[in-house]
């Protein structure tokens, strides 16, 4: 068993000095990567280190700080955007993944003469914020909930609203928020 | 994050060629990786755990068959990359065989099911807090440095299949159901294509860890293909977690049974949260058949999923809550309306 491990431990060495030198390569061949989206409706064109998730391009490179950054690991849901009308998080995806797609994030919500999207109202109206850090990711969500069709009960929007943490616990009141803006919705 | 390269490409062929082969390295460890999904590969590799040079973007390959989900009798096809959100959605699978929705709906939340592909969820590898957490000690992450685990914070981890090399458990909830209904998976490589059945994919830690599937690298899940029999419409997914949502299992059962008036007939089983791989539960299965199902039998039955269990110092719960969940499982697929 012992020769086993070291042989695993040889494999790993080789494969961190490959990978070096891959790394080494391909960092002086490929050092940016072209995205074009639309953002909002309106369309970007970015260069960026592929690195980039596509949080850090819409807040640092878009300079749409509304999407916001909470665990950066997939766990909060602060980050939350629509992308081609789907609720996913931006933390957790590479920017140079997103080439070509529709991005909607709290910013693109109100319409252009400024009225509040009904879950925005909806949120303002049942107070369902304290600190508000969580708030973007839980109105996109929200409104993603509601088009998706599980929204119907109380049972369903809390499970279907789980992946957005609200540290300030503002539960009740965010329940409350997302069935008022259910039936407006519903009525539009 | 260390640099990368990356690709996007358009379909297999050139996914196989730009990813290429490295013999003797495991995919996880291969310079060159596929992405989909992103949802655990980003996360590892912010973490440094995950350490790619170059990343080939397998989401734009426009074979069809890799996007869809096509509904035979009994086959259903499922194409690596469909989302866990679209099985989750489907009427018919709802319909025919709940727990393979039933164990995406249980899953994540639904903005990472929305982007997790089904063959990169498959994939997905350990939560185990010692593998994360580049400091530690890890069989799995960083071969021979030795297990921080065995001796830990093992509350969460496995108590079948462990070795003493590593007791990481497989956390997947869509795994267990595929390995219950005995489901293929279809490899593409540079040596051509194959179908392995989904229990021939994942490999018990023993004394590698860090090989953790029989796929060599450059190769690529094209499609999932899963048998399901009639009566697994009598089918579902239980999860016990520390909270009620959101959170990986500390046991999840997938089941299915055949009934013939309240005997067995047929019972497929898969164990989550509990295991170091995706788990059958072959000899609850075989306890259980041509057997009245009442609680006492079950009960009876669920024992034999643990025999060679191997509880650590603070994991030895799991034992009898994974019995118990198991129990309850059966009874309320027994109850179902089909």
């Amino acid at each position: 068993m012992a020769g086993t491990i070291t042989s695993a431990t040889a494999i790993s060495v080789g494969a961190a000095s490959k990978e070096e030198k891959a790394r080494l390569a391909a960092a002086s061949t490929q050092s940016t990567v072209p995205v074009k989206m639309k953002i909002n409706g309106q369309p970007y064109q970015f260069s960026v280190d592929p690195r980039t998730s596509l949080l850090d391009l819409l807040r640092d490179h878009a300079g749409l700080t509304g999407t916001k950054k909470g665990c950066d690991h997939g766990q909060c849901g602060a980050c939350t955007v629509l992308t081609d009308g789907k609720r996913t998080l931006s933390c957790m995806s590479f920017a140079a993944m997103n080439d070509g797609r529709k991005i909607t994030t709290i910013e693109g919500l109100s319409s252009a003469d400024g009225h509040l999207h009904p879950m925005q109202q909806a949120f303002i109206d049942h107070d369902a914020f304290q600190c508000g850090y969580c708030t973007p990711g839980q109105i996109l969500s929200a409104v993603a909930c509601v088009h998706e069709g599980h929204a119907s009960n109380e049972a369903d929007i809390r499970e279907y609203m789980s992946g957005n943490i609200c540290r300030c616990a503002a539960y009740p009141n965010i329940l409350a928020a997302v069935k008022q803006a259910r039936d407006e919705m519903e009525k539009l | 994050m260390l640099p990368f390269s990356y690709q996007s490409v358009r379909d297999v062929g050139s996914a196989i060629a730009e990813a290429g082969e490295a013999k003797e390295i495991p995919p996880t460890a291969a310079p060159s990786q596929f992405i989909a999904g992103g949802t655990n590969m980003s996360d590892y590799m912010r973490l440094g755990v995950n350490r790619p040079s170059h990343l080939v973007d397998i989401n734009c390959i426009e074979d069809r068959s890799l996007k869809t989900i096509e509904i035979g009798d009994p086959d259903i096809h499922v194409g690596a990359l469909v989302r866990m959100s679209e099985v989750e959605d489907h009427p018919e699978i709802n319909r025919r065989c709940p727990m393979l929705a039933e164990s995406l709906k249980l899953a994540a939340s639904r903005q990472i099911r929305n982007m997790a592909s089904l063959g990169g969820n498959v994939l997905q590898r350990t939560r185990c807090e010692y593998f994360r957490e580049i400091s530690w000690p890890c069989n799995k992450r960083n071969p021979g440095s030795g297990c921080a685990a065995i001796e830990g914070f093992n509350r969460q981890h496995a108590v079948l299949g462990t070795s003493d090399s590593c007791i990481a458990t497989y956390h997947g909830d869509f795994a267990q159901a595929l390995i219950a209904l005995d489901a293929s998976v279809d490899i593409s490589g540079q040596s051509g294509k194959r179908r392995i059945r989904f229990a021939e994919l994942h490999r018990q830690p023993g004394d590698r860890p860090d090989i953790e599937t029989t796929l060599r690298s450059g190769e690529i899940i094209t499609a999932i293909v899963v048998n399901v029999p009639a009566w697994a419409a009598r089918s579902r997914y239980l999860k016990i977690r520390d909270r009620q949502s959101y959170a990986f299992a500390l046991a999840s059962i997938a089941v299915a049974i055949n009934l013939d008036g309240d005997i067995v007939r047929d019972a497929r089983i898969g164990l989550g949260g509990l295991a170091t791989v995706p788990w059958r539960a072959k000899a609850v299965e075989e306890a259980l058949r041509n057997k009245p199902l009442t609680e006492e039998s079950a009960s009876i039955a669920a024992q034999a999923a643990f025999v060679d269990a191997r509880p650590r110092q603070h994991n030895a719960f799991k034992i009898e809550l994974g019995k118990q969940t198991l129990v309850r499982a059966l009874l309320e697929a027994r109850e179902m309306r089909i």
